[in-house]
């Protein structure tokens, strides 16, 4: 099924995605990969108030090229989601609805997208430069210092990702390669 | 004769081939990405494959990387014997070509200087740097930006020699399938059989720089080139991992004398933003 989707993607728009949906998400998402990811668990695992509000919150994975000037952004397509698959269920259980990347996840990180009506979206890896035509504003908000690296918050516009794990336990990754494997 | 070449020619060519690989891919990659969009029989894959070839039009016209990820450079210089280096240290040259190129084309800095303390150098160097003596007075540089989502998918095998062609077949697969849809597919694919350790896993990596849709001279290996597409694409991985008839374009395979003892195989994994782009001097 192909939908619109306005951000943020709350419980109950997490019931009506099914894995195989294309999706077109306009709205606001963080951006954060796993040196962030890193930074965001020691705040937690001392208690300490986090630079982003996890509540129904998007995170894209994802560290962009510079931007060239007028723009705000370079090209800005999805990294390998299992590097945040250790940091991913705690963000989850804290908030967390919807994670964009590629890739495959653990059984861990899949489990926690059903318990708490979570989504997994996959953006198409390396389509960075037709990605960035989406993102209409980027701003930095923490941990500058990483650079590329750093946790921003953008808004995109009829962003196009496809629902990989939704939460009534689906996984296309297994589905879809199996439908095609002949041997 | 001995021809001189100031390294400043090298830094020059090297600043402008890392600019424009990462821009627009070469020919024979955007011909397997546009037939491979004719042979797709998932819908999903096929419309998958349309999004890549608009990635690759924006990329060219408004000057957005083709991928985020412009890779840790790769450098080939078969320096011919007959040159004279002068104006200063090649790999210095060749460094700051990496340097100028990044940070004049808007590239993403993805470099860190040490594995484990890893603070990023902010100007992408060093780049990893195969030279090479051969015969004549040129020099012929191959630039290749390697992304880490497939190269961390890629593997090494030290078969023995009795698990032979069979043995190496399956390796193949086996790289192709743990790689799925981490590897941003539909893939370009690496072999090197034979040498040692880190020849075969150099053999690998040069082979992906081979223009996709050309054989190897050797007809065993040209004729398993062929046959390893076909079964790679029997998977069912598809574009973007999502299902489909089309996992790779292309499986390169490069060949070297061994020990008795041995039968290393090296699987370097490449996406389909496989860039690379040659210049002789
Ligand atoms: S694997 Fe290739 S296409 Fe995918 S993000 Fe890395 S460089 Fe880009």
């Amino acid at each position: 099924m192909e939908l619109h989707m306005e951000l943020p993607v709350t419980a109950e728009k997490a019931d009506s995605l099914h894995a195989g949906d294309f999706v077109y998400l306009s709205g606001q998402m963080y951006v954060a990969r796993d040196a962030a990811h890193k930074r965001l668990m020691e705040l937690i695992e001392k208690n300490e108030k986090l630079p982003i509000d996890l509540k129904d919150c998007t995170i894209y994975y994802m560290g962009p090229s510079p931007a060239r000037e007028g723009r705000p952004i370079g090209s800005a397509g999805p990294t390998t989601a299992s590097r945040m698959d250790k940091y991913a269920p705690t963000l989850i259980d804290l908030g967390e609805k919807a994670m964009v990347g590629k890739g495959k996840r653990t059984r861990e990180v899949l489990d926690a997208v059903v318990r708490n009506h979570a989504v997994y979206f996959a953006a198409i890896g390396g389509a960075g430069a037709l990605l960035s035509k989406c993102i209409k504003k980027s701003e930095i908000i923490a941990y500058e210092d990483l650079g590329a690296e750093a946790i921003r918050l953008i808004t995109v516009e009829d962003f196009p990702v496809i629902v990989v794990a939704d939460d009534h336990g689906n996984n296309l990754y297994a589905t879809a390669q199996a439908e095609y494997r002949k041997k | 004769m001995v021809r001189e070449v100031d390294v400043s020619e090298i830094t020059k060519n090297i600043r402008e081939m890392c600019i424009s690989v990462n821009y627009e891919l070469s020919d024979d990659m955007k011909k397997v990405l546009s037939s491979a969009k004719q042979s797709e029989k998932s819908p999903l894959g096929s419309q998958i494959l349309g999004q890549l070839q608009k990635n690759l039009d924006i990329a060219k016209n408004d000057r957005i990387p083709i991928c985020q990820d412009t890779g840790m450079a790769v450098i080939f210089l078969d320096i011919g014997q007959d040159v004279h280096l002068t104006g200063g240290s090649l790999e210095d040259a060749v460094n700051q070509g990496v340097r100028e190129g990044y940070t004049d084309g808007f590239l993403r800095k993805s470099v860190v200087s040490d594995p484990i303390i890893r603070k990023n150098t902010n100007d992408n160097t060093p780049a990893i740097i195969h030279e090479r003596i051969v015969p004549g007075d040129k020099v012929r540089i191959k630039v290749a930006p390697k992304g880490f989502g497939s190269e961390n998918m890629s593997q090494i095998f030290m078969l023995k020699p009795a698990q032979g062609i069979d043995g190496v077949k399956e390796a193949i697969l086996k790289a192709v399938n743990d790689a799925g849809p981490n590897a941003c597919p539909p893939m370009v694919v690496g072999v090197g059989i034979g040498g040692n350790f880190e020849k075969c896993a150099e053999m690998a990596k040069e082979a992906l720089t081979r223009e996709a849709g050309v054989h190897s001279d050797i007809a065993w290996v040209s004729d398993l080139e062929k046959e390893m597409l076909s079964e790679v694409n029997k998977l069912g991985i598809g574009p973007a991992g999502l299902g489909g008839t089309v996992t790779a374009l292309a499986v390169n395979i490069n060949t070297y004398a061994t020990h008795i003892a041995g039968l290393p195989v090296a699987v370097n994994i490449c996406c389909h933003v496989n860039r690379h782009i040659v210049r002789e001097i």
